[in-house]
């Protein structure tokens, strides 16, 4: 690919105290691709992710973002979350963070939050622009619902769903705000073997939509079977990066992760 | 077998708490004739009214216990309110009686009357503001009172050193309240939970120790008198006709209140804030711009507060210090609580109750702030939704169609 990458981290560092978090990390992500990011618990992943939303302000490094198509360069270091996520850095959270107490569209409608603009007098005037955007950010939300089949939901509190559909319902919040590059952090942590399957055609079908997706998995399976290429971490270092075939016989990180388990 | 070991347990506990209450209620030294008195009566009624009382807390307990097994199922209960205002007929109804009764309420009661409702129609609006910032963005704050005297005190100094009228000065007040707001807000930004409780009361606390103690500019704790009563295009009023006139300029604000806390309430605003109370981490991630969203919560929720302090000013023509002590905080977070946090009906019967209660039940005012407690202690354990919990908005979706609104 000759093109820019979309996101470009260069030299990433992050010190807690006297611990190295993320030690000097490089990482892109082309337009179209899914990456994944593995490695043993405790190696810096979701840091890492932390580091490049803005939630932690890391202690070295560069993040850059890339819009597809030619746009300008784009400095993440030191904005805040919902900077980052206005720039097209958008999230979902190991431990599912949902507003519990919503129903499902209003989740998926606060997605749209940072795409959109009416104010205080837009509220109280209710005005033809507020009422308009209302109605745009209704059915933007009732469609990337559909898409991830949560359709029937949408009135459901979140909190009464199951857990694979609340999984579901963080990716469409996350795709609600319009990500040039969506982060998914282990989204089949504790789904049963049917919601994995499930979860891997949603993946599929929005990256066929040419949604870059950066992911952050323990299931092995999921992860070869998705994976265009895949950065592997230990002890917040980057020791392979490759095709799932290079790194499935990369001996470092059979060594460090992988262990016997390689073939099964 | 589970009735026996109920009573054995309500006896033990009996008999603690008159172990507990023994040198307060029975033991009484007479300093003067040198003697003790024994009251042994007092240990009697101590025993059995908290066995009394133990039997009836774990009867509602067992109440809940067996309404929660029986219904389990996704649709909750609904309450009595909340079923007159999902019905169209039935809520228009009940709009309809209470219009009329709020229009001719003056007209058949006292001027007394008059005055007591116009009291709790103002406590409606500090709740509203008040649940602006508690109920939807879920900011606890224990010094709401300091807006309320950034309020009366903005129109009495006005008033006073400028002869600005009540109009004039009722936009003024709402706006250096809201700037009062934002002044807080900007240190208490990072602060959550029990932080922010303590820095806003702290907040509440030094805004009325400098009305108390810096004389020359707020007169102190005499505080300033002679306040004009609201106008009516310069038309003045005997004293009868102006808490008349309040009263029904009163219903305009709370129905002006309704309205747009309503509005904001259903807009991308409300979304955030509510978002914002649920998790703030996830919120930001999101996309909302945390600094700003609690900003404009705190100086909306103030803004509200600072009407209703020109009002309170104009109302009774007097403002000192004494009127803005945390008591009054803790009653509008009450109104919040009680009726139930986000709940633009909850928060209009939590403040008629708690308002108008103790004014009807003046012979018993000793006991107020023990009820008060009572009150809500009961709340959190049996009710803590509130009396009348928020429902929320729910969008129905048809393809190119407008949402409707379904309350």
């Amino acid at each position: 690919m000759t093109t820019q990458p979309i996101l470009d981290v260069s030299g990433l560092t992050m010190d807690f105290g006297g611990i190295r978090a993320l030690n000097t990390l490089d990482l892109d992500v082309n337009n179209g691709e899914i990456v994944a990011l593995i490695g043993p618990n405790g190696a810096g992943k979701t840091t890492f992710f932390n580091c490049i939303t803005g939630i932690y302000t890391p202690t070295a490094g560069d993040i850059w973002l890339t819009p597809p198509g030619g746009g300008k360069k784009i400095s993440l270091n030191g904005l805040k979350p919902n900077q980052v996520t206005e720039k097209g850095l958008a999230r979902t959270f190991q431990n599912i963070r949902l507003f519990s107490k919503m129903t499902v569209l209003e989740n998926v409608m606060i997605g749209r939050h940072c795409r959109t603009k009416a104010f205080i007098f837009g509220a109280i005037f209710r005005n033809k622009a507020t009422l308009q955007e209302e109605q745009g950010i209704l059915e933007t939300s009732y469609a990337i619902l559909e898409k991830v089949g949560l359709a029937n939901y949408a009135d459901e509190f979140a909190e009464n769903l199951p857990y694979g559909a609340q999984r579901r319902l963080e990716i469409a919040r996350a795709l609600a705000t319009e990500p040039l590059l969506l982060l998914l952090d282990e989204p089949a942590a504790g789904m049963n073997p049917q919601e994995t399957i499930g979860l891997e055609h949603l993946i599929k079908q929005i990256s066929r939509e040419g949604q870059a997706i950066l992911l952050i998995e323990h299931d092995m399976k999921l992860v070869m079977s998705l994976s265009d290429r895949i950065f592997v971490m230990d002890y917040g270092k980057k020791i392979a990066q490759g095709t799932p075939l290079e790194i499935r016989e990369n001996p470092a990180v059979i060594k460090a992760y992988l262990g016997e388990e390689v073939d099964a | 077998m589970g009735l026996l070991k109920e009573l054995k347990k309500g006896v033990l506990i009996s008999l603690w708490f008159v172990f507990l209450t023994f040198p307060v209620m029975v033991i009484k030294v007479d300093p003067i004739a040198r003697t003790v008195v024994w009251r042994w009566a007092n240990a009697l009624y101590m025993a059995v009214g908290t066995f009394f009382i133990y039997f009836l807390v774990q009867f509602f307990l067992r109440k809940k216990e067996n309404r929660k097994e029986t219904n389990d199922s996704k649709e909750q209960t609904l309450s009595f309110i909340h079923r007159i205002l999902q019905d169209r007929l039935q809520r228009n109804i009940l709009i309809g009686v209470v219009a009329v009764v709020a229009v001719f309420f003056p007209q058949f009661l006292s001027a007394y009357q008059t005055n007591v409702m116009t009291t709790a129609l103002m406590y409606v609006v500090l709740g509203l503001g008040l649940n602006i910032v508690v109920g939807l963005a879920g900011l606890l704050d224990l010094g709401f009172v300091a807006f309320y005297a950034v309020g009366a005190y903005t129109y009495a100094l006005l008033n006073l050193h400028f002869g600005l009228g009540f109009w004039a000065v009722l936009p003024i007040g709402g706006l250096i309240a809201a700037t009062f707001g934002i002044l807080l807000g900007f240190p208490v930004l990072r602060l959550r939970g029990d932080y922010l409780a303590i820095v806003t009361l702290g907040f509440g606390e030094i805004i009325r120790l400098i009305l108390e103690n810096w004389g020359q500019f707020s007169k102190g704790p005499s505080g300033i008198s002679n306040i004009s009563r609201p106008g009516f295009f310069g038309i003045e009023f005997s004293l009868q006709s102006s808490i008349i006139y309040t009263y029904y300029l009163m219903v305009l604000l709370v129905l002006v209140t309704i309205f747009v806390v309503n509005r904001l309430q259903d807009s991308r605003l409300g979304r955030a804030w509510i978002a914002l109370r649920e998790d703030e981490i996830a919120c930001q991630a999101m996309g909302i711009d945390k600094r700003k969203t609690k900003l404009v919560a705190f100086s909306l929720g103030a803004f509200w507060a600072g009407i209703m302090g020109v009002m309170f000013a104009a109302k009774t023509t007097f403002v000192n210090p004494a009127s803005f002590t945390f008591l009054e905080s803790a009653i509008i977070l009450s109104i919040v609580v009680l009726g139930g946090m986000g709940s633009i009906v909850g928060v209009l019967f939590g403040a008629l109750i708690l308002i108008l209660m103790p004014e009807y039940l003046r012979a018993l005012s000793q006991y107020r702030m023990l009820a008060f407690g009572a009150i809500l202690v009961c709340m959190m354990v049996f009710r803590p939704q509130g009396l009348i919990s928020n429902i929320r908005r729910t969008y129905t979706f048809k393809k190119k169609t407008t949402s409707s609104l379904c309350r």
